[in-house]
């Protein structure tokens, strides 16, 4: 990288919930930090009218399935994805192969990701080795090498003396400990919430209750212990109350909740597309009703993708044979915008800075991840998402750049865009495109990625946008506004 | 007439109907000394069986072959699906070779559906998992329609396993399209507490049941629920559950017994029941082909002629039987 160099991105709405700034300032980049946000301009001029500025956003809840899942996924494609989607860090869950359980693969891990240069990860490390619930991985490895948070990912610790053994011995470091909340007796053999509707498919159930009573005996286990918890993809109305309750007796316990948690129900099972299988399963429209309200009151702190990729071959599948998950990176923030902010009919679930704070700054301090989620202040690293909240682009599983398409909104007409993602001052996303600095999917001999964005209305940055709702106009002032993406040749430059 | 036979409840009262009498000119084909009509002459159809079935794949065998039609039968075990090959890739592979009409069985819930989007071929769903088997309550129907000469009114009991039998939600959809009047009984751990959303009432009680039962229908309980703690143990079952002599005895007289097989003499059903006058169980067994008959027909016979025409106007099938 050559010399600092110095952007201002102007005229954005900025909105910033650690420090509650909602207004319309500028962003004075220098280098890989925020040098003013206000009146002040400096350098090359980005116009952002139109456009919000955010902390970038953080996942708490992805599966790069790198070790071992490469045909799904990678660290390199679904840290594209991630900077796609706004995303400035992300939390890899444990589940490879090899799993996550030592400090070799975290590093692994990390070092892939700073390779990749799109996206900070701060992978999440196994409780126990080989996922088995048996025996603890060793927690102070890799909480040396940064691991803040240990999860056996979907797999629940079933014996609760194993789980609250992990607690007592993380609070050395006062780690998190994350678990799958389904009780898995009550859940063996289950593919799809246990109701009417699974009944009717013949299909084996899951049972609301088997989330419920784990959750229950994790609150209480971690309140017994004064230990850090955090709940993963709450799905049901009850949890939300159980988790409500808690936090009101001072529990330290977070919460994230999915965007298919919070917009899709089980009657999409009725054709067992596998697509809409997941764990915990989509459950009623009472409990989207109630996740939502969860996520309105700040009970769940964080929206989370628990993106899963998962290769064609796999989900084409018997509804049975074929593992559960979703992928979620690339379309986040567009389905929150959509289904919570910008409502079509009823009343709005959050405001846009309540959305931020869901999306960006609680799950960054729910997991202590410096640097993000905000304050968006001189001398912080300059990790910003840049989105468009007016401009609709529909959901083309085959565009997505996560090298899996298991998206369940395919086909949906979304509202809000990515416009621009940087990292520490890098744009990974210029204009809805990657830029060129990796290449994510090399080794595979496919093109390099091209944004789903580009074929969204967004035009290059010499080409005013066609008249329409979007009132961005990035191309006017914007002349290769960062040394980083030198390499991009822009005819406006 | 049918694209895919799925589920019951795909079907209304009419379209059964009319697959019942269809049904009831094939049935007197098995009464000749030359058991074949030409109807589905070069068309081919496959049996694609992932779990064992000696009676219903016997059945969609004969039934197609009583149709004149090429039958293959490709079972999971021993085929290239043992070695891993997916529902997709075998789908492909047999309908690159030109099947007209794919009969599948398999032990997961949907797989007929799924195998939809796969194939172009007509699908017969022969039982999938936990959730249909569209062929087994239409054979049901057609045998107490015979025996019984109505459905509409009747009191059937629906009495087992219900949780777990694709039977059950196919027989019970299927009487209740057809004016039936129909109540699930077995343990509430083996009862889908949504049942009643298939158009049945529900009760635990089957002595209280079976004074105004016209027909009573024993589903299969498998040994294996045992041992999941759905029961304590199958004689416990059989006291309170299982039907034989004395239960039998408080049935009032016109009433039928089914029983979808095979059987667990000794849990759900005695062998006096099993073999009683008023057991239907054998006629089933001989009617499950001429139902299937019909069922393949208006699937790849009845609409050759004319695509178009509604379910009303097709061919009967006595006069195809007559050409």
């Amino acid at each position: 990288m050559s010399a600092t160099t110095t952007l201002t991105l102007t005229g954005a709405r900025v909105i910033d919930p650690a420090t509650g700034r909602d207004e319309i300032a500028n962003i004075v980049v220098d280098g890989e930090r925020i040098a003013a946000v206000g009146d002040d301009s400096a350098g090359l001029r980005l116009d952002c009218d139109g456009l919000v500025i955010s902390p970038g956003l953080v996942d708490l809840h992805v599966h790069l399935r790198e070790p071992g899942g490469e045909d799904a996924e990678t660290v390199a494609s679904g840290t594209a994805a991630a900077a796609l989607g706004g995303f400035t860090a992300v939390c890899p869950m444990a589940n490879t192969e090899p799993v996550a359980d030592h400090a070799a693969v975290i590093e692994q891990v990390k070092q892939l990701a700073v390779a990749a240069g799109r996206c900070d990860v701060h992978p999440v490390g196994a409780i126990t080795q080989h996922l088995a619930g048996e025996r603890l991985a060793e927690l102070g490895a890799m909480a040396a090498v940064g691991v803040r948070c240990f999860s056996d990912d979907g797999i629940p610790v079933g014996s609760a003396q194993v789980l609250r053994r992990a607690m007592a011995y993380a609070r050395t470091w006062d780690a998190i400990i994350c678990n799958h909340a389904e009780d898995p007796a009550l859940v063996a053999g289950g593919t799809a919430n246990e109701g009417g509707v699974a009944a009717r498919l013949g299909l084996p159930g899951r049972p609301h209750e088997a989330e419920e009573v784990m959750i229950a005996r994790d609150l209480l286990l971690a309140e017994g212990l004064g230990a850090r918890l955090h709940i993963p993809h709450v799905s049901t109305a009850r949890a939300v109350e159980l988790i409500r309750e808690a936090k009101q007796r001072g529990v330290r316990v977070t919460a994230e909740a999915t965007p298919h948690h919070f917009t899709l129900t089980e009657d999409l099972a009725g054709d067992f597309d596998a697509v809409y299988r997941v764990n915990p399963p989509l459950r009623t429209a009472a409990d989207v009703r109630a996740i939502r309200a969860g996520l309105a009151e700040g009970t769940l702190d964080a929206i989370a993708t628990d993106h899963a990729p998962h290769a064609p071959e796999h989900k084409e599948q018997e509804w049975g044979h074929a593992p559960p998950g979703m992928v979620g990176l690339e379309t986040a923030l567009a389905v929150t915008l959509t289904e919570l902010v910008f409502p079509e009919r009823g009343e709005p679930t959050l405001t846009l800075p309540q959305a931020v704070r869901a999306l960006s700054t609680a799950p960054a301090r729910s997991r202590d991840i410096d640097g993000h989620g905000g304050p968006l202040e001189p001398g912080a690293p300059a990790n910003l998402c840049v989105f468009d909240p007016q401009a609709q682009w529909t959901v083309q599983p085959g565009v997505l750049v996560s090298r899996s398409h298991n998206t369940p909104f395919a086909g949906r007409t979304l509202r809000g865009r990515v416009v621009h993602t940087l990292l520490r001052g890098r744009f990974t996303v210029h204009d809805g495109e990657l830029t060129d600095e990796a290449d994510p999917d090399d080794g595979d001999g496919e093109p390099a990625v091209s944004g789903n964005l580009h074929h969204t209305g967004l035009g290059p940055v010499a080409q005013p946008p066609p008249a329409g709702p979007t009132p961005a106009e990035p191309g006017a002032t914007a002349s290769a506004p960062h040394a980083s993406i030198a390499g991009q040749e822009r005819a406006g430059g | 007439m049918i694209t895919h036979l799925l589920s019951m409840e795909d079907l209304d009262a009419e379209q059964i109907g009319h697959i019942l009498d269809t049904a009831e000119g094939f049935r007197d084909i098995a009464l000749r000394p030359v058991k074949k009509v030409p109807t589905l002459r070069g068309r081919t159809v496959c049996n694609l069986f992932y779990e064992d079935s000696t009676r219903t794949r016997t059945s969609f065998e004969l039934a197609a072959k009583r149709l004149s039609a090429d039958t293959l039968n490709f079972s999971a075990k021993g085929s290239s699906v043992s070695k891993g090959e997916s529902l997709k890739d075998t789908a492909q592979t047999l309908e690159a070779m030109g099947v007209d009409a794919i009969v599948i069985r398999h032990e997961q819930s949907g797989a007929a559906q799924t195998l939809t989007r796969f194939v172009q071929a007509r699908v017969l769903n022969a039982g999938d998992g936990w959730h249909q088997h569209p062929t087994q309550a239409l054979l049901d129907l057609f045998t107490v329609r015979e025996h019984v000469g109505r459905l509409a009114g009747l009191n059937v009991a629906v009495v087992g396993d219900v949780l777990h039998s694709r039977v059950a939600r196919s027989v019970v959809q299927g009487f209740a399209t057809m004016g039936a009047n129909v109540t699930v009984c077995g343990p509430p751990t083996l009862v889908p507490a949504s049942a009643p959303s298939w158009g049945c009432e529900v009760t635990y009680d089957l002595d209280g049941l079976l004074a105004r039962t016209d027909v009573l229908y024993l589903l299969r309980v498998q040994r294996e629920r045992m041992t999941e703690q759905f029961f304590p143990s199958s004689r416990e079952y059989a006291r309170i559950w299982g039907v034989g002599r004395d239960r039998l005895a408080r049935l009032p007289d016109e009433a039928v017994v089914l029983h979808p097989g095979p059987m667990n003499r000794g849990v759900e059903v005695t062998a006096e029941v099993a073999d009683a006058p008023n057991a239907l169980i054998t006629a089933q067994v001989t009617n499950g082909i001429a139902v299937r008959m019909s069922c393949l027909y208006l699937m790849l016979g009845g609409e050759q002629a004319a695509p178009a025409e509604p379910v009303t106007q097709a061919t009967t099938a006595e006069e195809v039987a007559a050409r």
